[in-house]
């Protein structure tokens, strides 16, 4: 597909873009939408190997938008995404798929398949026309099921999985992907607390102890300032503010682009912000 | 299989070579590929002139290469058994397996448990182009190639190019507008059909005969002329297995796996148009055996395309031939139209299997 063949691709990449480097991912002044109407405007992020970033911001902000663009469903009007400095345009979509993972936001999966050739299916990108998966890729696929605990899922039809298991098998496939980059749309939507925090302190781990570059699109706040390096706060397609948790995370930001008064407070622990929801009630009292 | 409570956990890592799921398929393809070779010997000795089991095998077998058998038979029940029984078996091993492998694809490129082979216009073109063939004044072009035949198979390929071209929304072609572009130009090639049909005056009968597919004229020379392109179409088929089971997920997901979805599109929709109208060109439509048998395959040994599509090329070739031995047995000398029969048999059982395991469809 790409102007490059895959053969100039690998030519090039041997120096700087084997599948064991790390990747540094950048997005240059994109503007990007649907059918010519921009939805979002002018974003410049960069994230670095090891750094998880989370993309925060109210419903239809654009985050999911940003998450498509960066996995190549959609193109940017104006702008690039770099991958070590590659256009993701000029990457061809196989030689794409082993160096960035995507876990979309609702994935539709086929009923009658077992959880465990959903996650083997994750091996593709690294299998040819002519090859059949390897006792190699089937280990592979184990233990990622094994990483997110859905090892006991293996052999359980999807139609009769949860929407929460669904979710953790689709991040075992991307980790039998094994890409040193992955991206997340709202990956912990459809899970329980207890189920958020496993999935999130997964991630995290993966992100710190082999050094992926992880984009994170995510509803919740508290769990974003917790896990996330950097966040990024879009609002109405612009970056509203960027930083460390506590730089993104103030009573101001929130209200501006939430429209709701909320009461910041450090976190026991930790000592990172947390949002704390004001009722009508307590925003009274605070007038008086 | 996984229903009801959770089987004990398997270890990839201390199980043996195969995923335990796969020994059973395995085994049924090695299993159901005896039973064909047994049904070719069946179907061979069975007919007006009934020839014992054990001499069929034997003339068979004295026509491998490098085998010597001293005929010790009639050379007529030779001539029987070669020239007017095998060709029309294997002439219906072949389209049974190729409209089964067509059927079975383009249910796993639509995602669409309805797809068949005729869904998107291959029929009502190949019926358009014989029908055009009947009707011409002459029978034959160059080298001895009916006419009806060769019109068949370029009207079915045709109307399907037609289809994908008015399906295509700048680089990509939605399955959707496939469908439903296929669906009204077969609506619109249907009506001239009938039309034509029905003002043909006495090359009436021929059309309808041709329409309801018959095995009844088959030939070496239509089966020299079928095989190799089902054989290799089917084989293109088999090595794109792995990529028809991710097609499964949605093509966002499937193009962030790797696959370039649009090109394996149109990789095989044109091997399976091809395939599917050289199935047809020689024996008109036969129906239900493209939907119903990938369906039954799925139904008892699961979606994985690994397995449905070399399966479902064994069983629908098991399936029509031994239809066509029933649709030429019942009331010899006359012969039942094949349709009649694969929906007889064919619906019962399915909708037996429906109702089993209904769980497991798509």
């Amino acid at each position: 597909m790409g102007r490059h063949s895959s053969f100039t691709f690998y030519a090039e990449g041997q120096k700087c873009y084997s599948e064991k480097d790390m990747i540094e991912l950048k997005l240059k002044d994109i503007t990007l939408g649907y059918r010519q109407k921009p939805v979002v405007r002018g974003i410049n992020f960069e994230v670095k190997p090891g750094e998880m970033l989370g993309i925060v911001g109210a419903n239809g902000c654009g985050k999911s938008t940003i998450i498509k663009a960066i996995a190549r469903i959609i193109r940017p009007f104006s702008g690039s995404i770099l991958l070590n400095g590659m256009d993701i345009n000029q990457i061809s979509k196989r030689d794409l798929s082993r160096l960035l993972g995507v876990v979309p936001q609702m994935p539709l999966l086929p009923s009658t398949f077992t959880a465990f050739e959903i996650v083997l299916m994750g091996r593709n990108p690294h299998l040819g026309l002519l090859q059949y998966e390897s006792k190699k890729d089937m280990v592979v696929a184990w233990e990622a099921m094994e990483k997110t605990a859905t090892q006991q899922l293996a052999e359980r039809r999807i139609g009769q999985l949860s929407g929460g298991e669904i979710q953790s098998v689709v991040i075992a496939r991307v980790l039998a992907q094994q890409t040193k980059s992955i991206l997340l749309d709202e990956p912990t939507a459809n899970l329980d607390i207890g189920r958020q925090i496993e999935i999130l302190d997964l991630i995290k781990k993966l992100c710190e102890n082999e050094n992926l570059t992880v984009v994170i699109a995510i509803h919740e706040l508290n769990l974003a300032a917790q896990y996330c390096d950097r966040m990024i706060l879009v609002s109405e397609g612009r970056i509203h503010s960027q930083g460390e948790p506590h730089v993104v995370i103030t009573e101001g930001n929130i209200k501006q682009v939430y429209g709701s008064s909320n009461c910041i407070v450090s976190h026991p622990l930790s000592g990172l912000p947390a949002v704390l929801p004001t009722t009508f009630n307590n925003t009274q009292e605070i007038e008086e | 299989m996984g229903r009801g409570k959770v089987k004990t956990s398997f270890d990839i890592r201390t199980g043996g070579l195969i995923y335990p799921h796969w020994r059973g398929r395995v085994l049924a393809i090695i299993g159901l590929l005896f039973l064909l070779i047994l049904v070719v010997l069946f179907s061979t000795s069975i007919g007006s002139v009934e020839i014992p089991f054990s001499r069929t095998a034997s003339i068979l077998i004295s026509k491998i290469p490098f085998i010597d058998i001293t005929p010790s038979w009639d050379s007529t029940i030779e001539t029987i058994v070669i020239d007017i029984r095998l060709p029309r078996v294997i002439l219906a091993g072949l389209v049974g397996a190729a409209l089964a492998l067509a059927g079975a694809t383009y249910q796993g490129l639509f995602r669409n448990p309805l797809a068949d082979p005729y869904l998107i216009g291959v029929a009502q073109g190949a019926a358009l182009g014989a029908v055009l063939g009947f009707l011409a004044p002459a029978s034959k072009v160059g080298m001895g190639i009916s006419l009806v035949p060769m019109l068949a198979f370029l009207g079915a390929l045709l109307s399907v190019m037609i289809v994908y071209l008015l399906a295509r929304v700048g680089r990509i072609v939605p399955v959707t507008t496939l469908i439903l572009a296929g669906v009204a130009l077969g609506a619109l090639l249907g009506a001239i059909v009938a039309y034509l049909a029905i003002t043909s005056g006495q090359l009436l009968h021929g059309i309808m005969f041709w329409l309801s597919g018959s095995f009844a004229l088959s030939q070496w020379s239509e089966v020299i002329i079928v095989m190799p392109i089902i054989v290799s179409g089917t084989t293109v088929i088999l090595l794109f297995s792995r990529m028809l089971n991710i097609m499964q997920l949605d093509e966002e997901q499937a193009q962030q796996l790797g696959l370039n979805v649009e090109r394996l599109k149109i990789i095989l929709l044109t091997v399976a148009t091809m395939v599917t109208a050289a199935a047809v060109s020689f024996v008109g439509i036969i129906g239900f055996v493209g939907i119903i048998t990938p369906h039954a395959v799925r139904l008892i040994w699961g979606p994985d395309y690994r397995f449905l599509l070399p399966l479902s090329l064994v069983c629908g070739a098991i399936f029509l031939i031994i239809a066509d031995v029933a649709a030429r047995t019942i009331i010899a000398p006359s012969e039942i139209p094949i349709g009649v029969i694969t929906a007889l048999c064919g619906a019962p059982f399915f909708l037996y299997l429906l109702r089993r395991r209904a769980k497991m469809l798509f």
